[in-house]
């Protein structure tokens, strides 16, 4: 009862840890709190159903098609519609509250877009749905596909962003953006960066949470809310405390739902959320 | 001359419900109720710059308030109670959240109101074990109507009295820097939460007053979001920090919306969205400090 409680935690926790890796990259790295990415993900599951339903392309090829399409999307997101936003903000607070409105509006466009094509009703696909024994627990194959695209996606994330001269820069701009120019760093291009990479990721979520879960064009601020719980525990740009806090989610929500109320799981979430932001609003693996 | 104007423009507004049809009347209630909504949620957001979501947090909290206890005592008793609640609850909420920078607090309230949503449909589910509730009061469209026009005029009222006085300019310094603020004496914890507990009182008054006109209460239609973001779109629409600035945005907003919810009922949030858009990038002050941004440019112009 316990190790199923806490492998089917690990697996859910998993997909939530690469929902939100994206959404901590865009806000920690670009300062744009983006509150359409529920809505990215979504049309990106909607783009894989498609893919398979309409024209046969296997899932897992979609989502190495998908992925490019967010990151350049985001790119022109970030040229055409952040960063006169940057521009005119000045300081921090009246970024985040400009961003906010404006991704609020752009979160109506996309979800009304997804209702006219899609329509109102639950979507899935079946694919790659047997059981896998895992510790004598039995798994859905395409849910461990998607926890390995979070292990690989995550882990290489964290490699570069630790390892490489690119993801130094990265880091110097979600620091201090203010000095990062000093030593040569173009912020402009680097926050677009940062933007197109975290759109790429919510694609990559999206297509692997079409991959096993019933969804519909309506879902997308669930998305939203479940990432932003993850991101701020895991402290803000912080991808090892983002993926470590997914994982904790994952697991808390199973434990809800076996233990106490399934009714209970979206509370608990927020519950959680608001005791995080009360008592560590830098993260818990954060510092000051 | 704006006070005998105002008041002129109240009175009129007190008799246009002998005037109008039903469908008229439902027209006016709507427009007023936002009207009272955006007012209210300027009091503490217009200045301060704290974009609060959690409007109907405390609205469908007064709409419940009197979904629950309209058969238990008056009505007038019932409203008191629904304001002291939402007062109670924010000042709660107030305590612990206005601390927080900018974005937290602004996810922190929507978060709070899909918790409370959350919470009361479980409750209603697993203990009372019914979803909906009725109610039955024998409150006309009309007396509705000129309730809430109150409560607006009285909003509007105290914006202007907050505006002149000490808590005013206070708001006003922290909304500019909050650092300064700090520094010129002000106490910011007790300046915010003043702010933000009599806002909420608004809100939640204004959930239980419209409260009768549904009838029937269940969770998803009284913590419907859309009223949250209508809120913050038409105070800022019309200049949040200004005390016309929420009227001028939520009446051409609310019947707008009411137009196109009916005419094009699946094609909505994508107005809605481009709206906000176009609010945020062309005129992020509202639309009374455009209009005299375009105005000192013609007297410049001149001179």
């Amino acid at each position: 009862m316990l190790v199923t409680t806490l492998i089917l935690g690990l697996v859910l926790g998993g997909t939530y840890a690469l929902l939100a890796l994206g959404l901590t990259l865009q806000y920690g790295i670009s300062r744009i709190m983006n509150l359409a990415y529920g809505e990215f993900t979504l049309v990106s599951a909607f783009a894989l159903v498609a893919l398979f339903k309409g024209a046969g392309v296997p899932p897992l090829l979609a989502i190495v098609l998908i992925a490019p399409l967010g990151y350049a999307v985001g790119w022109i997101l970030y040229a055409v519609m952040m960063r006169p936003l940057v521009a005119r903000a000045g300081d921090a607070g009246r970024l985040d509250v400009a961003s906010i409105l404006a991704t609020f509006g752009l979160m109506f466009l996309i979800q009304g877009g997804l209702l006219v094509t899609f329509g109102a009703d639950f979507t899935s696909i079946t694919y790659l749905d047997q059981g896998v024994n895992v510790l004598g627990v039995p798994v859905a194959l395409n849910r461990l596909i998607a926890f390995a695209i979070c292990v690989v996606a995550g882990g290489g994330l964290v490699l570069a962003l630790g390892r490489t001269r690119w993801g130094l820069a990265l880091r110097a701009v979600a620091q201090t953006p203010g000095s990062a120019p000093l030593v040569g760093i173009d912020v402009n291009r680097v926050a677009r960066q940062g933007f197109a990479l975290g759109t790429a990721l919510a694609a990559i979520a999206g297509a692997s949470i079409a991959m096993h879960q019933t969804f519909s064009a309506t879902d997308g601020v669930v998305f939203t809310m479940k990432a932003l719980v993850i991101v701020i525990m895991g402290g803000v740009g912080n991808v090892a405390g983002t993926l470590i806090a997914g994982l904790a989610l994952g697991l808390v929500e199973t434990f809800v739902a076996t233990a106490i109320d399934p009714g209970l799981t979206l509370a608990a979430t927020f519950a959680i959320f608001l005791v995080v932001l009360l008592w560590r609003p830098q993260g818990l693996f954060g510092r000051r | 001359m704006k006070i005998a104007l105002s008041l002129a423009a109240l009175v009129a507004l007190a008799l246009a419900p002998f005037g109008v049809s039903d469908y008229g009347l439902g027209l006016l209630i709507g427009a007023v109720t936002y009207v009272t909504l955006a007012s209210g949620w300027a009091v503490f957001s217009g200045h301060t710059r704290y974009v609060s979501l959690a409007t109907v947090a405390f609205y469908g909290t007064g709409a419940y308030t009197v979904a629950v206890l309209n058969e238990a005592m008056p009505y007038w008793l019932v409203l008191i109670v629904a304001g002291l609640i939402g007062a109670a609850i924010a000042l709660v909420v107030g305590l612990s959240t206005l601390r927080l920078a900018g974005v937290y607090f602004v996810i922190f309230t929507f978060g709070l109101s899909e918790l409370v949503r959350q919470l009361i449909t479980w409750y209603e589910v697993n203990v009372t074990g019914t979803l909906g509730r009725y109610i039955f009061l024998d409150v006309s469209a009309r007396e509705i109507y000129w309730q809430m026009l109150a409560l607006g005029a009285a909003t509007i009222a105290l914006t202007a009295w907050i505006q002149r006085h000490r808590l005013g300019l206070a708001l006003r310094v922290i909304g500019d820097d909050e650092v300064v603020a700090a520094h010129s004496g002000i106490p910011l914890a007790r300046t915010k939460l003043t702010a933000f507990v009599l806002s909420a009182t608004i809100l939640t008054l204004a959930g239980a007053i419209a409260s009768p006109r549904w009838v029937y209460v269940e969770p998803s239609i009284v913590f419907n979001p859309t009223v949250s973001f209508l809120t913050v779109i038409m105070a800022l629409l019309g200049g949040a920090n200004r005390l016309w600035g929420p009227v001028l945005g939520a009446v051409p907003l609310f019947l707008a919306f009411e137009w196109l919810s009916a005419r094009f009922p699946d094609t909505y949030p994508i107005f809605l969205g481009l709206l906000f858009i176009l609010v945020v990038f062309a005129l992020p002050d509202g639309i009374l400090a455009g209009l005299e941004r375009l105005k000192t440019r013609k007297t410049e112009d001149r001179a």
